[in-house]
């Protein structure tokens, strides 16, 4: 029997993580992840999840502790955010190279400096070539699904990589929303027992990690791209399933009356669904325009994008992160680089918006929509704009 | 004549009401105007936190890093400008916690720096996650069961032959004017450990609590000169707590051992760009 209730999506999300009965979490508090881990800590107090929690002193040794749990065969989480992100960015690399599947949710949140505590995508593009799969939230239940999915896909013996979580710091983590839980029983159905083939074992010892020539390097990094770009079928494989068992169908990239439309916006993250009104709106004054939704950010859904777009004039990408000194939005570039060969292919305009929490409402959306297609049409000086920024 | 309103700043403070932050604030600035330093000799250092906000709230050069980060930039700022007077501000997590290697580094160079640590024994800024010197069994969101073992700070400086230690409570504003004042004048790294209470997230060690317990070692004749003597008192806690100068000794410092800082520091050091020319050219 599922009900919807209404609940923080941090809290949400620590019951997400409850349900996949992890054996360790280890974290360091920053906002606005802290009621993440918060609630964790009180569940594992509470004795209503049997793991070990481990308070450690910071981000740094937060995924340290977590490469020994989960090498020792452990399911594994943590949580971070923005600056905790980047401290502990040389052990997130370990962290796939070793094939640890780890799953992190990261409260996405600008990075320092000027400080800013509030939501952008800059900490998750500072980690965007780690080797870790990148699931992209919009709301609260799709942060709870992905949440319970990632642990599947990550263990799954075909994929063993480590797993980010991404929701919006503040705009998902801190409001309530009407969430539905699944049941336990359905969960471990849905989610064996993690079963790590190679775990630390006195009796059968492994080395991980060690070090490698010039002679070996090359090979070892190629196998690590091979396996990430593998983990692409058993993916979908995963959401299929829980789309079966949960009614709740995921996608790489996600389409809203994007077919046929000679305008598409893409976007990331919670402005998604405002992104979504707009496009409503637009659509009801009679402009062929769509929308299409990023929700895996590694391994690059390069075939489902291309056909998501495929037919479109215009394609507006937004980012909520900067390329200082680059080609524009991080995800623009992305995009532009998987279509660029395409005989046929949308004019990409790029645009920057929502940096540092600041807020993108629908009548932004119609703005950015109106200058992109000018912008398509006319050209522009620069290779991408900010939007509403004050020069 | 530097006055307490050169360094009054017309900003909102966004500290709790009650804060022992404010007694800070206020000692810092008592302090700098007794000892007659005008706001531009003075740079104040700080990570994130909530005492790391207190340079917002004055006057003074600011740098504000990143959470625990500030003694490796206060280092650097010292190496190159040896005339100001450097001044790192963080709270007892990046203090302690994620700063805790950047400040064994800075006691066993012994950089001229104060460095003052506004000790509330939990996460305030996080709103109330235990801390590294969080009393053992305090119960916070992340410790439901209780902290373990406490750091302590004072001992650990102790070991490290740190050059001036001293422990502060903001509700002596007084008293800890004094220690600051104590720390800047003294030559070599100056650690100060200030006992303040955060209102919102520690109902364990409060005002009141502190109050009770901290009683001043100069009263009872004490020579903080003494290491023995002060390790006995940096392991007090409890019933009693030691508050005023626990060591202090003279020791060289970092800036003057380094050869190429024997003539001048960087800043009074001139650039000339034919002599890089020449050092390429070896190459």
């Amino acid at each position: 029997m599922t009900t919807r209730i209404g609940v923080e999506v941090s809290i949400a999300v620590a019951d997400a993580v409850k349900l996949a009965n992890p054996d360790v979490v280890a974290a360091y508090p920053i906002t606005p992840q802290t009621h993440i881990v918060e609630h964790l800590a009180e569940l594992v107090a509470n004795g209503e999840l049997d793991a070990e929690y481990i308070p450690v002193e910071s981000e740094h040794s937060a995924m340290s502790a977590c490469l020994g749990s989960a090498a020792a065969g452990a399911r594994t989480f943590t949580a971070t955010s923005s600056q905790g992100l980047a401290l502990m960015n040389e052990v997130v690399y370990v962290a796939s190279s070793m094939r640890l599947p780890i799953i992190m949710s990261v409260a996405n949140r600008a990075l320092s400096s000027p400080l800013s505590i509030w939501c952008d995508h800059s900490d998750m593009m500072s980690v965007r070539d780690t080797g870790w799969i990148q699931i992209i939230t919009e709301n609260g239940q799709q942060a709870v699904d992905n949440t319970i999915c990632a642990f599947r896909i990550g263990e799954d013996r075909r994929v063993l990589l480590p797993v980010m979580v991404h929701l919006d710091g503040f705009n998902l983590t801190h409001v309530i929303e009407p969430i539905i839980f699944p049941g336990q029983e359905e969960v471990d159905r849905f989610l064996p027992p993690n079963n790590y083939p190679l775990p630390l074992n006195p009796d059968r010892p492994v080395a991980m990690g060690d070090f490698a020539p010039p002679a070996i390097f090359t090979e070892a990094k190629w196998a690590q791209e091979v396996n990430i770009r593998n983990s692409m079928k058993p993916i979908l494989e995963v959401w299929d399933e829980f789309n079966r068992i949960f009614g709740r169908q995921y996608a790489p990239v996600e389409k809203y009356h994007s077919d046929g439309a000679r305008v598409i916006l893409m976007t990331m993250g919670s402005v998604s669904e405002t992104a979504s009104v707009a496009v409503d709106e637009l659509r009801g004054a009679g402009q062929e325009v769509g929308q299409v939704r990023l929700r895996l950010w590694r391994p690059f859904p390069f075939d489902a994008l291309r056909r998501a777009v495929s037919g479109a004039d215009v394609l507006i990408v937004m980012d909520r992160a900067i390329s200082l000194g680059g080609p524009g939005g991080p995800v623009a570039s992305e995009v532009k680089a998987a279509l660029y060969n395409l005989p046929e292919k949308p004019r990409v305009v790029s645009f920057v918006a929502g940096l540092g929490g600041r807020d993108i409402t629908v009548t932004d959306f119609k703005n950015i929509i109106k200058r992109g297609v000018e912008i398509a049409a006319g050209g522009s000086p620069n290779e991408y704009e900010i939007y509403g920024v004050r020069e | 004549m530097v006055t307490v309103k050169d360094y009054e700043a017309a900003i909102p403070i966004a500290w709790c009401p009650g804060c022992g932050n404010f007694g800070i604030l206020n000692a810092v600035k008592k302090a700098l105007v007794e000892l007659g330093l005008a706001p531009q000799q003075v740079l104040f250092v700080s990570g994130i936190g909530q005492a790391p906000k207190l340079p917002h709230y004055t006057h003074g050069n600011v740098f504000n890093g990143l959470h625990g980060r500030s003694l490796p930039a206060a280092t650097g700022a010292k190496l190159a400008n040896h005339d100001l007077t450097v001044i790192g501000i963080d709270g007892d997590g990046g203090a302690y916690g994620e700063g805790a290697g950047h400040l064994l580094a800075t006691l066993r160079r012994n950089v001229n720096i104060t460095y003052l640590v506004h000790n509330n024994q939990v996460y305030g800024l996080t709103k109330g996650q235990a801390s590294p010197t969080s009393d053992l069994g305090f119960v916070t969101k992340t410790t439901p069961l209780g902290a373990s073992q406490p750091l302590n700070p004072l001992a650990l400086a102790l070991a490290s032959d740190v050059s001036f230690l001293a422990r502060g409570f903001s509700g002596d504003i007084e008293h800890l004017a004094g220690l600051i004042k104590a720390g800047i004048r003294h030559h070599g790294f100056a650690l100060i450990d200030i006992l303040q209470p955060c209102v919102s997230f520690n109902h364990r060690n409060t005002f009141q609590w502190y109050r009770e317990r901290v009683y001043k070692v100069e009263e009872g004749g004490y020579d903080p000169t003494d290491k023995m003597a002060a390790f006995a008192r940096a392991l007090e806690w409890g019933d009693k707590i030691p508050i005023g100068v626990i060591y202090q000794q003279e020791r060289p410092v970092y800036e003057e051992q380094l050869p190429q800082l024997k003539k001048a520091p960087l800043v009074k050091q001139p650039i000339d760009p034919l002599k890089l020319e020449a050092l390429l050219d070896e190459f």
